[in-house]
């Protein structure tokens, strides 16, 4: 559940990069404090833990869909929050910068959706459920809870940014109507499994999680015993990988029908387009007439192409022809550049 | 297999901030600065636009080819990113019905213009992203943001998390070519598949405790030091300078609808 660059708009963008901003100091300030240096090469490994266990997509079972570990509650209760969430920040800049994925504007949103909310939010509600020494049925239960409440926050938000920012055009209650459902099973995945792990850490080494007291033994240990467990289950994980889209992409798809789709089309569209006709009425609409004729020749506004027919073909033509010499200029100057940095 | 790929595709794309143009001898802000620019403008646009997205591209190209690098590559790396945006392009046809160009009898909706406009979007972001990574290199980038603001515990994690990373893949890569030749293309069962990763993970571990102790022997105290110390010097401000200007003149007038009436002129 990413956010893409290409729905958001630099306002909605921007503030979310401030908000992330001040949670990155914030953390930041926390752990230069504590001055813990055994910690920095644990928060590595299990930063590029993290980065290989995402890119493993597990089916959720009956729906054709597919989610990957998020990751976020396991890092915050193995090294408490403020870790944790610089941790899954640095996944998702290095996600972002090398995959494209999600995108530079985005960042302050993935950040926010997949890092502040499990950590600042799910986290403490787990605590507060698991209790300070939890047996494997409470234990699993509270991350189920935790790992639930924190993605159907992170679905929420994802759809509150997408319709803040306009760029697409689905109406919030379809959108959501959809999201929740899938990200419902794909916590309810993340549960489990983080339960599993933090379940294996306490037997094996109880000693590194945040609420046993903290003793001199190497971190080394630790590190390779959770990280075993991690790739076990990333292994179990890669058996059961599908190509399948994940949630977001899924249900988008679903929405659109671009999937097939035999029975529940009918109703479907019938549903969304009478949401379409709840939400055309929303001033969110409004703003096509006016903001359409500057920014786009092609998308002039329709309303003054009907009073001068004469003029429609001319802008369009107008659009079509100035898109291409646009493009030909921009590849002009590649051509130019390459013959210059040709070492002669 | 696409996740192998994946690995060496990264390997790649960080092996070619090693090149040595006049591009990658700016200063990392610049670039960073540059870029951030680029991206505020490109998407700044409203969900109706197409044509005045177009003349964006000069700045990917340009960079790419001032720059000297692998064309064919970095196209391949960026349109990995148009399925998705097609995915969460889609439902904007569905949803955005009401006709907002007519050429002759084909009537184009809004949804369909905003397709476009989301397709466009996607690519110049990974465009800008990519040509970034490529003619910057990771770690110049964190030393960049840890100038510009960024605090020292995020920029360490992530050089740290970056050198864990391309030692976990490239000795996933290895171990998968090599099961592969011998495996006869049989699938690989769940047991070796356990023990596969077990294996990896204990190699990857062993290496970066080898690393992380011969750093502390090197005197590492905690900080990463960077390459050569450079500066925003005259060529800096002249890159900053030059880009914004022009990404801000792109932004606030429509280039293309000055050259397309140009074009209707000269054809009239």
């Amino acid at each position: 559940m990413h956010m893409a660059d290409a729905l958001l708009s630099p306002a909605v963008g921007g503030t979310m990069w401030a908000a992330t901003a001040v949670a990155v100091a914030h953390c930041s300030r926390r752990l230069r404090i504590e001055a813990d240096d055994r910690r920095v090469p644990l928060m590595g490994v299990l930063g590029a833990f993290l980065f290989t266990a995402q890119m493993i997509n597990f089916s959720i079972p009956g729906t054709g869909s597919s989610g990957h570990l998020g990751g976020g509650l396991l890092l915050a209760i193995l090294l408490g929050p403020h870790a944790a969430f610089l941790v899954v920040a640095s996944v998702l800049i290095v996600q972002a910068l090398f995959f494209a994925d999600g995108g530079l504007l985005a960042l302050g949103c993935n950040i926010f959706n997949l890092g502040f909310l499990p950590a600042f939010l799910g986290y403490p509600l787990y605590r507060r459920l698991a209790g300070r020494a939890p047996g494997t049925a409470r234990a699993t239960t509270a991350a189920i809870t935790a790992a639930v409440v924190s993605l159907q926050l992170g679905a929420v938000a994802v759809v509150l940014q997408t319709v803040a920012s306009g760029i697409s055009a689905l109406p919030l209650g379809t959108f959501a109507l959809f999201m929740l459902p899938v990200h419902l099973a794909i916590g309810i995945v993340e549960g489990l499994v983080t339960a599993a792990v933090v379940v294996f850490v306490r037997a094996t080494r109880p000693d590194i999680l945040p609420a046993a007291t903290p003793s001199n033994r190497s971190v080394t240990g630790v590190a390779v015993s959770f990280a075993t467990v991690a790739l076990a289950l990333g292994g179990i994980g890669a058996w059961f990988a599908s190509a399948n889209p994940d949630g977001l992409e899924w249900s988008i798809a679903r929405i659109t029908g671009a999937d097939e789709l035999d029975s529940p089309l009918t109703t479907l569209h019938a549903r969304s387009a009478e949401l379409q006709r709840r939400v055309a009425v929303l001033p969110d609409y409004g703003f096509r007439q006016d903001e359409g004729r500057d920014a786009s020749p092609e998308g002039a506004p329709a309303a003054s192409n009907l009073h001068r027919p004469g003029d429609r073909l001319g802008t369009s033509l107008a659009g079509v022809l100035g898109g291409a010499g646009a493009l030909f200029l921009a590849l002009l100057v590649g051509f130019v550049l390459r013959r210059k940095a040709q070492p002669t | 297999m696409t996740r192998v790929a994946g690995l060496l595709d990264f390997r790649r794309l960080d092996l070619l901030a090693t090149g040595d143009s006049s591009l990658h001898r700016l200063d990392p802000r610049a670039k960073v600065i540059v870029t951030l620019v680029f991206i505020i403008c490109a998407m700044s646009f409203d969900r109706y636009a197409v044509a005045p997205l177009i003349p964006f591209f000069v700045f990917p190209i340009a960079v790419i080819t001032a720059a000297r690098l692998p064309i064919a590559f970095l196209l391949h790396k960026v349109a990995l990113v148009l399925p998705v945006a097609l995915l969460i392009a889609l439902p904007n046809p569905w949803f955005d019905r009401e006709v907002l160009l007519q050429l002759g009898a084909l009537q184009i909706s809004g949804g369909w213009i905003s397709l476009l406009s989301i397709m466009l979007r996607s690519l110049l972001a990974a465009a800008a992203a990519i040509a970034l990574v490529a003619v910057t290199g990771f770690p110049a980038i964190c030393g960049a943001l840890e100038r510009m603001g960024m605090p020292r515990p995020l920029a360490v994690q992530l050089l740290f998390l970056y050198r864990y990373m391309t030692v976990l893949g490239e000795e996933a890569v290895r171990m998968t070519v090599a099961r592969e030749q011998r495996g006869g293309g049989r699938p690989l069962s769940i047991r070796l598949h356990g023990a596969l990763v077990g294996r990896l993970l204990l190699r990857t571990w062993d290496r970066a405790e080898r690393i992380y102790l011969a750093m502390c022997a090197r005197g590492f105290t905690g900080d990463f030091r960077g390459g050569p110390p450079s500066r925003l010097g005259r060529l800096e401000i002249a890159y900053v300078a030059g880009w914004s200007g022009l990404l801000l003149l792109l932004r606030t007038h429509d280039v293309t609808q000055w050259l397309g009436a140009a074009a209707l002129g000269v054809l009239r």
